[in-house]
């Protein structure tokens, strides 16, 4: 692990059940700032419920989470979060641009109205991933990728020192998923840190330059380099990774 | 103005005329006399569907509206133990309906959070239980002999003739309280009702704001109990927020064109049912509200059922006249020239009756001529085709390079031309990139 760097977050025995059969077992994780991390594993590894565990979105069974060495409450402003696309009505009469503002509500605080800079911030960031053309649409009426993309712009307005992104990747076309690759490097750049929960195997290397490997328990975790190897991925998935001669991974049934 | 703001304005100033209107036509049409109880219930009714529109919406975009209906009927013991400690004073039954909805609101909420139940078995439960409680005490009241009288049967099923002046002072004043509370904490209730989980996430009281909005949606519903009844109060507050939806993209606009429909239908209704003393005046409201609902749908734009089968046809028409103008265009090239004439079976047997639909408007706008047994691009059906072909090209060349060129992210749509959506200098480097290329 990198000592210099201080730990933007830390995860210490974090246990999660349900309907008591545990989700995620025992999980220790420090994660250095200014890191993109791959969080990967199986379907049902536990990998969505780890970030709402994390977020207080879920009720932990035991553990201790912190960020930037202060718990969650104090520290809801140094974090933001993308979540699934499909856990929104994306038929609410809403716009784009009201979409993107509602992530400034936070530090609003009550009875203050969104204005003039609020709207400026939401702008700047749909520009950042290229929805400036559709700020007045509903959001019904936005592909898939492009409201993956305004769900990316509403964290983005958080301004936030961690992000967690849940699944942002999932069936995007190839200009979101550019798009997305695009803000998570420039998010580097400016010394956030980011977790990605991530399908695809293939670009795990390319995307990411820290990855855990997750299958109810953490099986490693640490820079891409030393942790993505067959060994430890078959140690995540079993069976069901198959190797192609150039190195690369194919976990099967993708 | 944007063009959608527009209309919606549009389209609730005309509510507001046709129901202004409504008035002199109902004297002139069915003999209705504005007696002073006529005007006090239109006014009430009037009103009530304000607040209740305005409130209902929210219950219909959080997937609640049967909530709505359990919270109504759960109202009904609250109503007959509040005659029993208090008397029949209408502020004191309204706090006791309020009281009891709410029990039922958190026992609802208690299920779900602790429970396997799903929402809609626990709804049920509280539903017909508390409405089973209401109806013995009902039953109870009768049989005191010097509270028989006390009407209190009129909660069922809404009785609009018993509302006095006092009592639509008393709703008025408790719907400006609700209404001024949804505008303060307007910012919060969009963000829990769109993403409650990003809510949490940003250190909203979710629970708070949730609870909250629970609560001005059953004192709306409490307010309405005395004209349309907790069994179809219901229908008072989500058909206006349905009917309103159908109109409009933004969540304010849905809210105050519900409030205007909520309204319209509340004293329009009234004003019906003084026609005649037995037309009943809440479900007459209801039918009214059920109207607007079934306009809303029909003849909505965007949304509406004319509309978007309208929409559908243009689209096809289109695609049918694109996919025509492509076809010949490519048999002819594959055949010699751009002008060579394809045969009709042929072009025909492509796309079979959308191909027939297609050519008949290249005919009518002179893009091709016909024999009879064979189509023939004209000079202008070649230059459209050609201009077609180019932008294909260059969303091809789009595709593979957008990114490493820097271009503006667009979604692909290759039924347009692909200079109608590109910026100018964009376009030019595309065609520079494609005069590299060898072809």
């Amino acid at each position: 692990m990198n000592d210099r760097a201080p730990l933007a977050l830390s995860v210490e025995d974090l246990t999660v059940a349900y309907h008591s059969k545990p989700a995620i077992w025992d999980i220790d994780l420090g994660v250095p700032e200014g890191v993109l991390m791959a969080i990967v594993g199986p379907n049902g590894a536990g990998k969505s419920t780890l970030i709402k565990a994390v977020l207080n979105l879920i009720p932990r069974a035991a553990g201790r989470v912190s960020f930037y060495g202060s718990p969650y409450e104090q520290a809801r402003s140094l974090v933001g979060y993308v979540p699934q696309r499909g856990s929104v009505d994306w038929d609410f009469p809403t716009s784009v641009l009201d979409v993107v503002t509602m992530g400034l509500y936070g530090k609003l605080g009550w009875l203050r109205r969104p204005g003039r800079r609020e709207r400026d911030l939401a702008l700047f960031a749909l520009d950042q991933v290229g929805l400036l053309d559709l700020v007045d649409r509903q959001i019904s009426q936005l592909s898939g990728g492009q409201q993956q993309r305004a769900f990316l712009a509403r964290a983005l307005v958080q301004d936030a020192q961690i992000y967690f992104m849940d699944e942002p990747f999932a069936a995007v076309d190839a200009i979101t998923e550019r798009a997305i690759v695009k803000i998570l490097h420039q998010l580097k750049e400016r010394g956030k840190t980011v977790l990605v929960v991530h399908h695809d195997l293939q670009t795990v290397e390319d995307y990411f330059d820290w990855v855990t490997l997750l299958n109810v328990e953490v099986v490693a975790s640490g820079p891409a380099a030393v942790v993505f190897s067959p060994e430890n991925l078959q140690k995540t998935y079993g069976g069901r990774v198959s190797y192609l001669h150039d190195g690369q991974v194919l976990a099967a049934g993708d | 103005m944007p063009a959608e703001d527009k209309r919606v304005w549009l389209t609730i100033a005309g509510i507001v005329v046709l129901g202004i209107c409504f008035l002199p036509l109902g004297q002139w049409l069915f003999g209705i006399r504005y007696t002073y109880t006529v005007r006090v219930v239109a006014l009430g009714g009037a009103i009530l569907g304000v607040i209740s529109g305005a409130l209902g919406c929210f219950a219909v975009l959080r997937r609640e509206s049967l909530m709505g209906d359990a919270l109504s009927h759960a109202a009904l013991p609250g109503v007959a133990v509040a005659f029993l400690l208090a008397g029949r004073d209408l502020g004191f039954l309204l706090i006791g309906a309020g009281i009891a909805s709410w029990i039922a609101l958190r026992f609802i909420a208690a299920l779900l959070g602790t429970t396997r139940l799903k929402q809609d078995a626990a709804m049920g439960i509280v539903l017909a239980s508390w409405f089973a409680g209401g109806i013995a005490l009902l039953a109870y009241i009768q049989s005191i002999p010097d509270a028989s009288q006390a009407g209190l049967d009129r909660f069922i099923f809404g009785q609009a003739a018993a509302i006095i002046e006092s009592d639509v002072l008393l709703i008025s004043g408790a719907g400006a309280v609700v209404l001024l509370a949804l505008a303060l904490f307007w910012k919060e209730f969009k963000l829990v009702t769109f993403d409650g989980e990003f809510a949490i996430a940003n250190g909203f009281q979710v629970g708070l704001i949730n609870t909250l909005l629970s609560t001005l949606i059953v004192i709306a519903i409490v307010l309405g109990l005395q004209l349309a009844g907790v069994i179809l109060m219901v229908g008072m507050l989500i058909a206006p927020g349905i009917a309103a939806r159908q109109w409009t993209q933004k969540l304010h606009h849905t809210v105050i064109l519900a409030a205007v429909f909520g309204a319209f239908a509340g004293g329009v209704g009234a004003v019906i049912s003084a026609i005649d003393a037995d037309i009943p005046t809440g479900p007459m409201i209801i039918v009214v509200a059920f109207s607007l609902v079934l306009a809303s749908i029909a003849l909505a734009p965007g949304r509406g059922l004319l509309w978007s089968s309208w929409r559908r046809r243009l689209d096809s028409r289109r695609f049918a006249r694109q996919n025509a103008l492509r076809d010949l265009y490519r048999y002819a090239l594959s055949h010699g020239s751009p002008g060579r004439p394809a045969p009709d079976a042929f072009i025909r047997g492509i796309g079979d009756r959308s191909a027939a639909l297609g050519l008949r408007q290249l005919l009518a706008s002179g893009l091709v001529e016909t024999t009879g047994d064979s189509w023939r691009l004209t000079d202008t059906g070649i230059e459209a085709a050609r201009r077609d072909a180019h932008s294909l090209q260059l969303w091809d060349l789009y595709r593979l390079y957008a990114d490493d060129m820097g271009l503006p992210l667009l979604a692909e749509d290759r039924q347009l031309d692909i200079r109608d959506v590109l910026p100018a200098d964009a376009i030019g480097q595309l065609e520079a990139m494609m005069e590299q290329r060898p072809n």
